[in-house]
Parts: structure tokens; sequence; C-alpha cells
């Protein structure tokens, strides 16, 4: 016999992006549905630059901070700021068998290092001789500690002690989605009581802009918002954003006297093959499943999509909520960009956010007519994600009660 | 009749195929074989130049053709290979159709210099080349195949596509404790009752100059190129460093009642699973050993069985000086004064440290070892280290009776997981 599943909320909310820091300065910005794009400094490409950041106020140790690329910085301020919210930052007992599920690119290269080997390879005798001597010479050896993937969730653990147990899922979008999936499930049925799931994304980096690039998939010429970007073919303007959630069983928030934000219903991940229409299918099947495991009350619902932007990802995403016109929909990449692994967390972050203030924020001027105001109070998120290349996504939040 | 269950009221999880390819060659007849034999897999690296380079030795799998030659691609070829060992020994599903999840241990995935080089060539640079150059490149729609190839998601979901696994692939890291990572993922997964099977496989393939160099900066690396058979000496007090290796292992995962009822063949029991990060060091465990400890002990724990049960531990056994230090220490700690005589051994001074995916290699032949009852040795092992009291197996195998065996990984970031595997059900 399968013991009842447990509930599970969210406690704790830590994020960061071009709109600012935390809750209250991402909700001011949402409001006023002003995005912060840059469409200049990497052009022809677009992207959302992270705001300026105390780092010391979550990364006291200079040390620690200089063993860390932007990306992991970004992650463990933003972890910092989710046990704050969740009120355990410092409790020991508590981190110390808190679990973590991190989503997580990784390899930031040091440009400069790479842009002389490949100038000077063109003119060495052996190009491989030639690699192995600049290597030698010029990486900085706790570079390679500043890009392993893992080591987001190691820096997590030496800065803020959080050690029950530690997993990073790579793989896009998709790890974003498998994060928060398995967290809760792990909640659910009792094999944890508090988990610290979320990823980091540094979208200022010219050579992830080239390998998304290659793929065809970066927003050249402009900022528009997602759903306005067919005349410039689609494509995704990068985000630097970390987000955090703290995922608690219901039981064990209150009894440490955690208000829960938000309750964190179900979340569903595919990976269709993506043929035309699969990715339609896709989400349409976890919708059903959804629904059918949880009553959703299209009055007082909305849809936070992930809609990057990218095609043909946005446009079948967009035959899927054509299926539920009754829902209001917010692509939050219009405001923040697109950070394949944290996405998804912070769209949920987003969604509590929204839930906590019982309405839906304002929608991004549109002329596609994708996002029409809402009237009313909201008790239900669903949160959507579709992978850039592979990977679909579904969550549900609701109110805490 | 009721499902049958652990001490602890869960289902039970047991193995019912295995696929390993190692340094040491393909499938599970030749690297038993060959571990028992104590052969070594270590040799001098032929891939690339060694030129300037303080390490030239490695456990490259050559004889798996790869095109084109880069890390992701090699770990695809040798994830392929195990997997497909492990389901045909499972005899479960059907071609392209495994009726359970993959959980997937690969090492992160980065572009390497061949492709930095085509770009920076087809953008025609006059002077110094930089990133704007290769973006430029990469933007004119010519590349699409170098974003398949490394995005991270890469490999996780082509093997999905070709084995039919059932939604979606996670691709996972937790550096050298990957391998074992995947497997507890997919215990957990049966043991809350949502999935009957699971593929769980570890692969890596990077056996290339940048990492190597990385890790020689870092100076994890043994340094001793001659002979190269004897680079990797575990617990020995000569110890350097560590070897570099490639390799997959791959198991399928099943409930006791799911195999039972098609009446499969049970390979081994995985009993349970213990893990614990440490906040110590972004590469150095914790001097006083508490995070092993306490990651020995909860596996324990997790499997209803006590220090005493163990019969054997695969060890971690890198060949750094810190780590079988610290590893030799936390044994003791955990065994007591039964460390002097529990066999412990390392098949990392055969194979090689296969990173992302010794923890899957490793728990491959923990679990052959309980089998065969015969324990392969630590090779190389002719200074003991007289600071390091274990039973090392050294260098010729051994027989035994074993019910119980743990096997240990730990990495990078704090990562530590521990293993414990029975030979059947209790």
């Amino acid at each position: 016999m399968a013991e009842p599943r447990r509930d599970v909320v969210i406690t704790g909310i830590g994020i960061v992006s071009s709109l600012g820091e935390g809750l209250d300065a991402h909700w001011r910005k949402l409001e006023e549905a002003r995005p912060g794009a840059d469409s200049q400094t990497y052009a022809p490409c677009v992207v959302h630059p992270i705001v300026a950041i105390d780092f010391d106020k979550q990364i006291p140790k200079k040390g620690d901070q200089r063993q860390m690329e932007p990306w992991q910085r970004i992650g463990t301020y933003a972890a910092g700021l989710a046990l704050e919210n969740a009120g355990i930052k410092g409790n020991a007992e508590l981190t110390s068998r808190m679990d973590m599920i991190v989503a997580a690119g990784g390899g930031e290269r040091d440009a400069t290092v790479d842009g002389a080997i490949l100038t000077g390879m063109r003119s060495a005798p052996s190009k491989e001789d030639f690699i192995n001597e600049r290597l030698m010479s010029d990486l900085r050896p706790t570079l390679f500690l500043a890009q392993l993937s893992n080591l987001l969730a190691g820096n997590i653990s030496i800065v803020h002690g959080v050690t029950g147990s530690s997993r990073t899922f790579m793989g896009e979008e998709s790890s974003g989605f498998d994060a928060v999936r398995i967290a809760l499930q792990r909640i659910q049925a009792g094999q944890s009581d508090i988990t610290l799931v979320g990823g980091a994304h540094n979208g200022e980096r010219k050579d992830m802009l080239m390998l998304y690039g290659a793929g065809g998939y970066t927003l050249k010429g402009g900022y528009s918002p997602v759903w306005d970007r067919a005349a410039q073919g689609g494509g995704f303007a990068l985000g630097s954003l970390g987000a955090f959630l703290v995922l608690e069983s219901r039981e064990h928030a209150a009894a440490r006297g955690a208000t829960p934000i938000a309750r964190l219903a179900a979340v569903l991940a595919e990976s269709a093959r993506r043929q035309d229409g699969q990715i339609t299918a896709a989400l349409d099947g976890m919708w059903e499943r959804l629904a059918a495991a949880n009553k959703i009350d299209e009055a007082h619902a909305a849809i936070i999509s992930g809609a990057s932007g990218a095609e043909p990802a946005t446009a079948e995403e967009r035959a899927f909520l054509g299926h539920h016109k009754a829902l209001p929909v917010r692509a939050t990449g219009s405001h923040i960009g697109h950070g394949p692994e944290p996405q998804f967390a912070m769209n949920i972050a987003l969604a509590a956010l929204a839930l906590k203030h019982g309405r839906l924020f304002a929608p991004v001027p549109d002329p596609s007519g994708m996002e029409q105001p809402m009237n009313g109070a909201l008790t239900q998120v669903v949160v959507t994600g579709v992978g850039h290349w592979r990977g679909e996504g579904l969550a549900l939040v609701e109110t805490a009660n | 009749m009721a499902a049958p269950r652990d001490s602890q009221g869960r289902p039970i999880v047991v193995v019912t195929g295995m696929g390993i390819v190692t340094s040491l060659g393909a499938g599970k007849a030749d690297n038993w074989a060959r571990l028992i034999s104590g052969t070594s897999g270590i040799r001098a690296i032929k891939r690339f130049s060694t030129e300037g380079l303080k390490t030239k030795v490695a456990g490259t799998v050559d004889f798996v053709p790869c095109d084109p030659p880069a890390a992701a691609e090699l770990a695809e070829r040798l994830a392929e290979l195990a997997a497909e060992e492990a389901i045909a020994e499972s005899g479960l599903g059907s071609r392209g159709n495994f009726p359970g999840p993959l959980f997937l241990a690969v090492a992160p995935i980065e572009l390497e210099w061949p492709q930095r080089e085509a770009l920076a060539q087809a953008a025609g640079a006059n002077a110094g080349v930089t990133y704007d150059d290769l973006i430029r490149s990469a933007n004119t729609g010519k590349f699409r195949n170098i974003h398949e190839r490394f995005v991270f998601g890469s490999v996780g979901h082509h093997l999905a596509d070709k084995f039919g696994t059932q939604g979606s692939p996670i691709s996972l890291s937790t550096a050298c404790a990957s391998g074992a990572s995947a497997i507890q993922l997919g215990l957990e997964g049966i043991r809350r009752g949502e999935i009957d099977a699971a593929l769980c496989v570890g692969t890596d393939g990077s056996v290339n100059a940048e990492s190597l160099i990385r890790f020689s900066l870092l100076s994890a690396l043994s340094t001793q190129n001659e002979p190269a058979s004897e680079a990797s000496k575990p617990f020995s007090k000569n110890r350097d460093g560590f070897v570099m290796a490639e390799g997959a292992g791959a198991l399928v995962l099943e409930s006791y009642e799911h195999a039972t009822a098609r009446g499969a063949k049970i390979l081994g029991v995985l009993e349970g699973c213990g893990e614990l990060a440490d906040s110590f060091h972004r590469t150095r465990s914790s001097p006083d050993g508490k995070p092993v400890i306490g990651c020995m002990r909860k596996a324990l724990a997790d499997a209803g069985i006590t220090p005493d049960d163990v019969d054997y531990i695969n060890a971690h056994g890198t060949s750094t000086p810190e780590n079988d230090k610290m590893e030799a220490m936390s044994t003791a700690a955990v065994f007591g004064e039964r460390m002097k005589t529990l066999p412990i051994s390392s098949n990392k001074s055969m194979i090689g440290h296969t990173l992302s995916a010794a923890g899957a290699v490793e728990a491959v032949v923990t679990v052959m070892t309980l089998d065969h009852q015969r324990i392969p040795p630590t090779i190389n092992y002719k200074v003991p280290d007289p600071t390091i009291q274990l039973d090392v197996v050294p260098n010729v195998a051994r027989d035994a009776k074993m019910r119980h065996a743990i096997s240990n990984s730990f990495g990078f970031g704090g990562q530590n997981v521990s293993l414990v595997f029975a030979r059947e059900p209790a």
C-alpha cells in the first residue's frame, strides 16, 4: 500500500534577475511591465543583464566569491535569499539535513585565453602542442572549479551549509523541470522533509550566445515581447537570473512555525521527440493528467508561460494555450529573458508571488493579443516550460490554504 | 499476496541487467576476466599530443569509433554499449521501448577546440580572433550540428530516444559520485512506487587535452608515466594522484515484485544508499572525515544492516594522497577494529578513474564480485603506507564468502554517495 502523499508548500523564495532582487522588486517591475533588455552590448543578440548585486550580503567571504564564475555567484546569492526568506538562514540544525537539487549549466570560458589560443594556433607549427603549452600556462587552476556544473551546489554547501544531500541536474530547460519535479516527489513520498531547489544562469556570456546561435535559437535585431517575434524569425534573449525555492512538507513547515507562500500541487515533465505537433501534444497530455488529479478553477486560474520565443517551440506552445483561452497568460521571458536551467523555478516563484498578492500582474504591451488583463482573484497558476530544443514541463501552484 | 517489502516497508529493489565498458574492454565477461587477473587498462595517451604535459597516461577507450572526436560523442557511444548489454541481459521491454525512465550520469558538456577552430576559420578574421567572430560564424546557420552535440541534454535525450525510456531523461552531475547518484535516483523512484524499473547509466569519455590539463593544474593526477600500468596505485605509500579514464556502466533496476513476476534472473539487490554533502572545501574532504563517515552510516541504516554485516568494500580508492588516507580513516571509524581484516579494494588501480561513470562502473563490478564470490585486487600495491592499515586485497584476486558489500563514491564539491548491495534478498 502506497502511503498517502504529503502536501508540499513553498516557504522560501530567492530570486534575482534583470528586474531586481527579491519578491517586492520583482512585483513592482512586473506591474510596471517594463522589461529590462539590452540590445546593444551583445548586438545583434539581445540579453537581459543582471541588476547590480552586492554579493557580500549573501557571500560574505571575498575568497568564496573569487572561486566562483558569475553564474555560480548569482545562484549562491539567490539560494541565500531563499534561505533568508524561509527564515532558516544560518540555522545549522536545519540546513545540515536540508536536501538540495540544482539545475545547472556550467563551463564559463575565459574568453581572453580562448581568443589568444585561436589566434596563435593559426601560425603554430603544431596546433596540439600549442594548445597544451598555452593552457598549461594561461588557465587559472581554479577556473575549472568555477566551471564545473555541480560546483554551484558545492558553493551553496560551503557558503550556506546546506549538506543533507546535493544533486545537480543538467540539460538546459529539462534540468529545471526535473529538479523541481524530483524535489516535490521526494517530499510527497517522505524521502525528504525540506529541499532547496533551483538554479542560476548567466546570459551575458558570448560562449553561450555562440552555442545557442549555432542552433539558430537567439533573438537578433532588437527586443520584442516573446509572442511578437515572428518578424525576427523567433529566438530567445538570454537572461541572467537565479531562482531558488524552499520546498517543505506542510507538517514540517507548521512544526517550525513557517508561513507557506504557496502550495506546489504538481510538476510533470516530458520529452517529446519534436516532430511536428509533438510539443503541443505533450503539453496537452500533461494538462490532461494535471486536470485529472487536480481541480482547475478556470475563473481564478492563470498561466505563467516559460515560452522563450524560440521556434517552433513557442508556436507549438501557443497552439496548446489556444486550448485554454479562458485562462489569462503571462510570458516571463518578455520581462527577464530566458535562463534555460532556472527559468522554471523562477516562474514557479513568480506564480507564488502572484498568488501571495491574490492577483495576476499586468500584461506586457503586446500587439499579438496573447496577454489580456485579468480582473478578480487568483488562486491557481499553471506554469509551463518548453525547452528550446527538447523537454516540456508543467507545474500547478496554488494558494497556500 | 502482499508485495515483498524491505525491513522498512519499501519495495525491494533488485538489479536484473548490467553492462560495462572500460579501458579493459567491452562487456561484463572481458572486464571481469581482466579485473580478476589484475590487468591494468592504463596506457600512454595516443589520442592527442602530450607534449609539454606532466601526465601522459590514461585509461582511454580507443576501440570504440567516435565521430566527431569529442567527449560528448564518446560518452554517448560508451553509454549505448553499456546500456545495450544491460537491457539485453534484463530481457525487459522490447527493442527501443524500455519501460522505465533514464537516469544518466554524464560529464558537463562543452564545445572543444576543433569546433572553436572551425568557427574561427569560417569567420575569416584577419586580426586577433574573438568570440564576436565565433558568434558571427555560428549565426550563419552552417553549424547547427554543433548546437545539438554540445547542449548538456544531448547525450541523455539521444539515449532516451534510442532505448525508448519513459518520460523525461535526467542527466546529472555530482562530479566523481555521479554514477552512484544516477543509481540512487532510480532506487528512490522505485521505492516511491512511481516506477517499476529504471535504466541507470554512468558514462565518461572526457580524456582530452584540456580536461587533463585542468586536473593537472589542480595537482590531482599521477605523473608516473613509466610504466603506465603502475601509475594508479591506491593505498600505496608512493601513490601520487589519480589516472583519468573512460568508460560506462549501466544497471537495470527493478522492483523485486516486478522482476519475479516476469521470472527475471536477479543479479543482486540494491539494499540501500547514503548521501551526505561536505561543506569543508571545493576539492578537499573535511579532515575529520565526518561527511564520509556519515554517508556510509546513512547507507547502512538505509539498507537496514549494521557494519558487521558488511563483507567487502569497493573503495572510491582514487590513488590520490588525500582521498585514500581519508577513506582509510573513515572506514576505520565506521567498521572499527574489523577494518584491519575487512577486504577493501580499488577497481581504479586497474581501470583508472572513470569520473562521472565511476560510481556506475564500480557498482557493476561490486555486483559481479558478490555474484562470483571473488574479490578483484588492488594492483600496484608494492609499497604499503604504514598509516593505512587496510586489507586492500593486494595484487591478487581472492575468493571470499560475501553477502553484503558497500561501494563508495566521493567527488569534488563535497559529493559523497555510498551504495549497499546484497547477493540476494534478505
